[in-house]
């Protein structure tokens, strides 16, 4: 209780402005490269047509070939630019990721604050609902949806966001549980202010800080999930890239042409790791402490 | 005033009986008896002072009353109408009759939220005034509370205990409630601050006629401010009378003891009492025992209850007596 009053006073509450030659802490730095990731996976992913030399999908005689002045990473295994396709890829990728994530930050963020601050039977009835999805294997249950429905986006951001609302909504129900008791709560109980602008205003506010931050390392996670799905054929089908299904293709020709495998792959490690260096930064600033 | 003009003046403005609270039984505890047949009266502008060491039951009662705690058992009638049997809606329209100041200012406030947004959120959950009004109003609670309206636009971070303490008086104040519990409004501040507020309390009393309920461990503070006292021992009243009767003539040998307590500014004298050893009470918490009450009447036979009334207006409880008297 007194670790979390403490974490969440602090956070973001109005700190005198830092001296300005006063070097950075350690978690401003990390925050600091977290965003400056994310700008450059946003700025790619957004302007990706633009920014990609070939047209992704374009096949050419060259097929196999290793780094040259016009691809930089060489061709994949039909002749297709692989830069082209890791940039057009990842949009498919991290759209799927991004979805799945709010969703499933929506989901948990309703089932853990009515988990949290009704408590009793709701509290009991969500939390052991959410036990049951939590005990699946991620990879298990996403199998089984995607082989019923199909391999098609919207059932892969389904799957992801089920499979991802428990940790969320444990996440929030949390804080809830001892923010409800805090006197500044009590107080406006006590004023007459209904229970869900209590909830809304009094109580999330709270709460925040521990949700950005796992919000941030969940986002890691599901890119791993995506691409580690696609990369199983569960993804989006074929011939729009993805990393995951990038990578399951140039497999096979591996000792042939190293670069088809090492550019996804580094894609798929630079995308997971800005939101860890962004969760860690953001945990460092907002003082979340052990939290989590 | 307000719905006060109905009634009968001399109507009391808070009415409890027999209220009772019981914490459910929890991971192997047996349900816990917090409040055990708490009945009083608070008439239209008087203090009733609650007195008794931690765990006694004040701050429950306190809450009982506000129905912030479910009540077990008995009645609150704020204004006729009994609280206890109110529809939740009902009981926030309610509410801005019935105000709460709690113990710690330093956590009473949303930190998020400015002390303008702080003292509007009454208004605008009871539509007391309208939004054009709101500035003003706001401006206007900070002055009844000594406070520079210019503040308005800080966070509670920016402000002493003291002053956060003024706020929360604001806020409780915002809906022109009848009634305030203050909950150890003064504990946690220094004793120069402890003054400002009671006396802030007080003068705001004189200018709006409210009721306090006021909770307490200080029987210095209560004494100052308290009309009547109510003395709380394992969840009951054990005393209750006018501020001067229970001071003055204590009857219950808790309360003597809880007098007896306070330090005597006088060296000689308090190291003198330090040298004795102190009595040793104990309490009998014989409940509803079938047998003559330590005043010699059986309660479980004549069905009264078990309080007796020693001169006009001031009362004892026969339970919690030294077994030897």
């Amino acid at each position: 209780m007194s670790t979390v009053r403490a974490m969440v006073d602090t956070a973001g509450s109005q700190n005198p402005p830092a001296d300005k030659r006063q070097r950075l802490t350690n978690g401003q730095l990390l925050l600091g490269l977290g965003i400056a990731m994310l700008a450059v996976l946003i700025i790619v992913t957004v302007f990706a047509p633009l920014i990609a030399p070939f047209d992704p999908s374009k096949t050419s005689p060259n097929s196999l070939a290793g780094p040259s002045a016009q691809h930089w990473l060489g061709t994949d295994s039909i002749g297709r630019d692989v830069l082209s396709r890791l940039i057009v890829g990842g949009r498919t990728t991290l759209l799927i990721t991004a979805v799945a994530v709010f969703l499933a930050l929506a989901a948990g963020l309703v089932l853990g604050l009515l988990s949290g601050y009704l408590g009793g039977m709701v509290d009991e009835i969500i939390m052991r609902v959410l036990d049951v999805v939590f005990a699946f294997p991620v990879f298990l249950l996403a199998i089984a949806v995607v082989a019923a429905l199909g391999p098609t986006v919207p059932n892969l951001i389904l799957t992801i966001a089920i499979v991802y609302t428990p940790a969320m909504a444990r996440v929030v129900r949390g804080p809830v549980l001892s923010v409800k008791e805090w006197d500044h709560v009590e107080a406006a109980r006590s004023v007459g202010v209904s229970e869900l602008r209590l909830v809304l205003r009094h109580v999330l506010p709270m709460v925040i800080s521990p949700i950005v931050v796992a919000t941030s390392l969940t986002l890691s996670h599901t890119i791993f999930t995506v691409t580690a799905l696609s990369f199983l054929g569960l993804g989006p089908p074929p011939p729009d890239p993805n990393w995951g299904g990038m990578l399951s293709e140039a497999r096979q020709f591996m000792e042939l042409a190293p670069l088809t495998v090492v550019g996804p792959a580094t894609a798929i490690v630079f995308a997971t790791l800005t939101f860890i260096v962004l969760a860690n930064g953001l945990r460092e600033v907002l003082d979340v402490g052990s939290w989590r | 005033m307000r719905l006060a003009k109905k009634r009968p003046t001399d109507a009391p403005l808070l009415q409890v009986r027999d209220l009772s609270v019981v914490f459910p039984a929890q991971r192997g505890n047996p349900p816990l008896a917090a409040v055990k047949g708490v009945s009083f009266d608070i008439a239209p502008g008087q203090t009733l002072g609650l007195v008794g060491q931690s765990g006694s039951g004040k701050t429950t009662t306190g809450r009982a009353i506000l129905q912030l705690q479910k009540v077990h058992q008995g009645s609150v009638e704020l204004l006729g109408e009994d609280l206890t049997k109110m529809s939740s809606s009902n009981l926030r329209r309610m509410r801005r009759h019935m105000q709460f100041v709690l113990q710690n200012p330093y956590s009473s406030l949303h930190p998020r939220m400015t002390i303008a947004q702080t003292l509007t959120e009454p208004l605008r959950v009871h539509r007391s005034v309208p939004p054009s009004q709101m500035r003003e109003r706001v401006a206007e609670l900070l002055e009844l509370v000594n406070m520079d309206p210019a503040v308005m636009h800080r966070y509670p971070n920016a402000f002493s205990g003291g002053q956060r303490q003024r706020i929360v008086i604001a806020r409780a104040l915002a809906v022109n409630p009848d009634f305030v519990v203050c909950d150890e409004p003064v504990s946690a501040l220094d004793v120069r601050t402890q003054a400002q507020i009671v006396t802030l309390l007080r003068s705001l009393q004189d200018k709006l006629g409210l009721s306090y309920l006021f909770i307490a461990h200080d029987l210095a503070i209560v004494r100052e401010v308290a009309h009547k006292v109510a003395v709380m021992f394992g969840g009951r009243i054990v005393e209750m009378g006018n501020a001067s009767q229970v001071y003055d003539t204590p009857a219950h040998p808790y309360t003597q003891m809880l007098l007896n307590a306070v330090p005597i500014p006088d060296p000689i004298i308090q190291r003198k009492r330090l040298r004795l050893t102190p009595p040793e009470f104990r309490f009998s918490a014989d409940e509803d025992h079938d047998g003559p009450c330590s005043h010699g009447e059986n309660h479980v036979r004549t069905g009264t209850a078990p309080w007796h009334q020693i001169a006009d207006g001031h009362g004892i409880s026969c339970r919690y007596w030294p077994p030897t008297s």
